[in-house]
C-alpha cells in the first residue's frame, strides 16, 4: 500500500470530523474510556460487597440494569469490566505493536532471507485457529487476564508484522528515503525517522481494529472461565453467569452484551473513520 | 501451474512440521505429570513410575516427538489418558457435530452474505445501502455467544420451538439433529455474514469501477449481467480468501457455541481434554484442526489460479 505524504497537511482533522463513523466512533469510545476511568473513584454501588438480600432484582431507578445473582449492582459491574477489557485489549495490541511493527520493519529493510523467514513464521501462525491457541495458552499458563493478553496479543504480531513490512516495503522503492540513504542515514535509523512515520497511520487503524477484536476474544475467553477470575468483574463471565440464570432473570444477559457490542462497534467506527479521513482515495472507493 | 502447486505444497507440509513442534513444546511446559494425573494423587511412586514407562514419557522429548509425529503421518493419534480410547475414535464421534455445524454455518453465511453484498454494492450510497450497511457494522461487533443466548431466551425459553441444549445425535434422525444444530449454526452464521458481506460489497465496488466493466456495460451488456458475470468474477479473490479463513475459524470457533449449547463437539473435546490435561487429546486435535486450516488455505490458494487465470504463472 502506498503512503500518501498530503495527510499530515491540515485537511486531516476536517476530513476526520466530517466524517460520520468518525465522529460516532470517537464519541463511543472516549465514554467507554471516560466510564472506566470514572469506576475507579465511583461507581454507584460497591461490586465487591454482596447484598443477598436484593439479589436477581429487575432494572429500576436504583439498579438502572437490575442486580445479579449475589445482588450486586450490574450498572457498577459494567463500569468496572470496562476496566478490564480495555486494558486485556490495549495491552494485547501493545505487545503485538511492540514486536510485530519493529520484526515487519527489520524484515522490510534487510529483504532476503530474513524477511522470508518472517513472513514464514507468519505463516505458521496464522495457521493455529486463534480462539482454539487463545484457549490453550490461556488453560496451559492457568486462566486469568494476564494469560488471556498473552494469548491475544501473541496473534496480533504477525498482524502487524506484515502490515508495517508491507508499507515499509513500498516506502524503501522511494525517493525520499533513497536520498536518506544516500545522506548517509543507517537502515535503523531511517526506519525510525522516514519508514514508521509514514506507515503510523495505517497501524492506527489497524490498533483500532485489533482493540475490537482483542474486546471481543477477552470476552469469549471469559465466557469459556479462562479470562478474568472472579471477584473481578468482567463483561464475558457475567454473560456465562447469566446463562445459568436465563429462564428466571434474563437481564442478567442483557447488560454486558450491550456495553460489549456498544463498545466494539464504536472501535470499528472509530477505525472506519480514520482509515477514511487518512486515505481520500479509499474512501471515495468504499461509500 | 504445476510448480506454483508443489512449491505450495511444500510450503504447506514445511508450516505442519513447525506448527506441530510447537504445539507438542506448548503441550510440554503443561505443568503436573500425566501419568501421574492419571492415577491420582494417591498413586505409588512405582506405579506412576510404570505407567509412565508405558506411556512412553520416561523417553527422551526428541524421541518422543518422533513417535508422535510418525504416528500421526500413519494415522495413529494415540490414545486418550481419560477416556483410554484411540483419539482417532473420539475425533471420529465428535466431527459428526462440529463439521456440519460448520458446514451449515458457512453456508448459511454464504448464502446471506454474497446476495446482500451484490445488492448493497448495486445501490451503492441509497437510503437501503447506508441501512444495511449499519446493521452489518452492528452484526460484526456481536459476539456469537451473546447472540446464542438471546436466541436460547427467545426460541428456547420462550417459545419453545428449539432445544435450548444438547445433541440427540443422528441416530435419533436427522430432523431432531438438525433442530438441535439451528441455532448454534446461526449463532455461528451471523456475524461472519456480515463481515463476508461488507467484504463482498467492497470487492465488488472495486471492481465495478474498472475500465473492463465500463468496456461490458458499452459494448451493451445489462448492468446485471456485467455485475454477476463481470464483477463478481473478479470480487470473488477476497471473497474466497475471507470465505476460507471463515471455515477454519467455524471449525475451530465452534468452541465457544459448543459450550453454550452444550453440543458434543470437536470444540468441548479439547475444551474439556485442556481442563483434564488429556495432553495427547489436545495434541493431536489441535494438530488436526490446525493441518485442516492449513489444507484449506491451500486449496484457496488454488481457487485463485482458477478465477484468476494470471496467477497460473506467476509464482505467487
Amino acid at each position: 500500500m502506498s503512503v500518501p505524504e498530503t495527510h499530515r497537511l491540515p485537511g486531516f482533522r476536517e476530513s476526520a470530523f466530517a466524517s460520520r463513523s468518525f465522529v460516532i466512533g470517537l464519541t463511543v469510545t472516549l465514554i467507554i474510556c471516560a466510564m472506566a476511568a470514572i469506576s475507579f473513584i465511583w461507581t454507584p454501588y460497591d461490586v465487591t460487597s454482596l447484598a443477598i438480600g436484593d439479589r436477581l432484582q429487575k432494572p429500576s431507578a436504583a439498579h438502572w440494569f437490575g442486580t445479579d445473582h449475589f445482588g450486586r449492582d450490574i450498572a457498577s459491574m459494567i463500569m468496572v469490566g470496562a476496566r478490564n477489557s480495555i486494558a486485556v485489549a490495549v495491552v494485547a495490541v501493545v505487545i503485538g505493536m511492540g514486536i510485530g511493527v519493529p520484526l515487519g520493519c527489520w524484515a522490510a529493510s534487510r529483504g532476503g532471507l530474513p524477511d522470508e523467514a518472517l513472513m514464514r513464521g507468519n505463516d505458521v501462525i496464522f495457521a493455529f485457529p486463534a480462539l482454539l491457541s487463545a484457549v490453550m495458552i490461556s488453560a496451559v499458563f492457568g486462566p486469568g487476564a494476564i494469560n488471556a493478553i498473552i494469548a491475544i496479543g501473541i496473534f496480533n504480531i504477525p498482524v502487524f508484522a506484515r502490515l508495517s513490512r508491507g508499507g515499509a516495503l513500498a516506502l524503501w522503492q522511494r525517493d525520499f528515503i533513497a536520498a536518506a540513504r544516500v545522506s548517509g542515514k543507517s537502515s535503523a535509523r531511517i526506519t525510525v525517522e522516514h519508514i514508521v512515520p509514514n506507515i503510523a497511520d495505517i497501524l492506527i487503524v489497524q490498533a483500532t481494529i485489533a482493540l475490537a477484536l482483542g474486546i471481543l476474544q477477552e470476552a469469549g475467553l471469559a465466557y469459556v472461565g479462562l479470562g478474568t477470575q472472579p471477584p473481578f468483574p468482567s463483561w464475558g463471565r457475567m454473560l456465562n453467569e447469566a446463562q445459568t440464570m436465563m429462564s428466571f432473570a434474563p437481564h442478567m444477559a442483557i447488560a454486558p452484551g450491550i456495553a460489549i457490542v456498544v463498545t466494539v462497534l464504536g472501535l470499528n467506527l472509530l477505525g472506519d473513520g480514520l482509515r477514511d479521513a487518512l486515505d481520500p482515495k479509499l474512501a471515495r472507493l468504499r461509500s | 501451474m504445476t510448480y506454483l502447486l508443489i512449491r505450495k505444497a511444500a510450503w504447506a507440509i514445511a508450516t505442519l512440521a513447525v506448527a506441530s513442534l510447537f504445539v507438542f513444546l506448548t503441550m510440554e511446559v503443561v505443568p503436573g505429570d500425566a501419568a501421574q494425573v492419571m492415577l491420582g494423587i494417591n498413586a505409588t511412586d512405582e506405579a506412576v513410575a510404570a505407567l509412565r514407562e508405558r506411556l512412553g514419557l520416561d523417553l527422551p522429548l526428541w524421541q518422543r516427538y518422533l513417535s508422535w509425529v510418525g504416528g500421526m503421518v500413519q494415522g495413529d493419534f494415540g490414545t486418550s489418558y481419560i477416556y483410554s480410547e484411540p483419539v482417532s475414535y473420539l475425533v471420529a464421534d465428535r466431527i459428526t457435530v462440529s463439521l456440519p455445524l460448520a458446514i451449515i454455518a458457512l453456508v448459511l453465511s454464504t448464502a446471506i452474505a454474497i446476495p446482500i453484498g451484490v445488492w448493497t454494492a448495486s445501490r451503492r450510497g441509497s437510503m437501503l445501502d447506508t441501512v444495511v450497511m449499519g446493521i452489518t457494522q452492528v452484526g460484526i461487533a456481536i459476539p456469537n455467544f451473546w447472540f446464542a443466548l438471546l436466541m436460547v431466551y427467545v426460541f428456547a425459553i420462550g417459545l419453545q420451538w428449539l432445544p435450548a441444549g444438547g445433541f440427540p445425535g443422528w441416530d435419533a434422525g436427522v430432523f431432531p439433529a438438525l433442530k438441535a444444530l439451528a441455532m448454534p449454526a446461526i449463532a455461528l452464521a451471523l456475524p461472519q455474514a456480515a463481515i463476508l458481506a461488507r467484504v463482498t460489497r467492497s470487492a465488488l465496488l472495486e471492481t465495478m469501477g474498472q475500465d473492463y466493466i465500463r468496456t461490458a456495460r458499452a459494448k451493451g451488456l445489462s448492468r446485471r449481467a456485467t455485475l454477476w458475470g463481470h464483477a463478481l468474477r473478479n470480487a470473488l479473490i477476497p471473497v474466497l480468501t475471507i470465505m476460507g479463513l471463515q471455515f477454519a475459524y467455524l471449525l475451530a470457533g465452534t468452541i465457544i457455541i459448543e459450550n453454550v449449547f452444550y453440543l458434543p463437539g470437536l470444540g468441548r473435546l479439547v475444551f474439556q481434554a485442556i481442563t483434564q490435561r488429556d495432553i495427547i487429546v489436545v495434541e493431536s486435535v489441535v494438530m488436526m484442526l490446525v493441518a485442516t486450516n492449513i489444507i484449506i488455505n491451500f486449496i484457496v490458494d488454488l481457487l485463485y489460479a482458477v478465477v484468476d487465470p494470471r496467477l497460473r504463472k506467476a509464482p505467487a
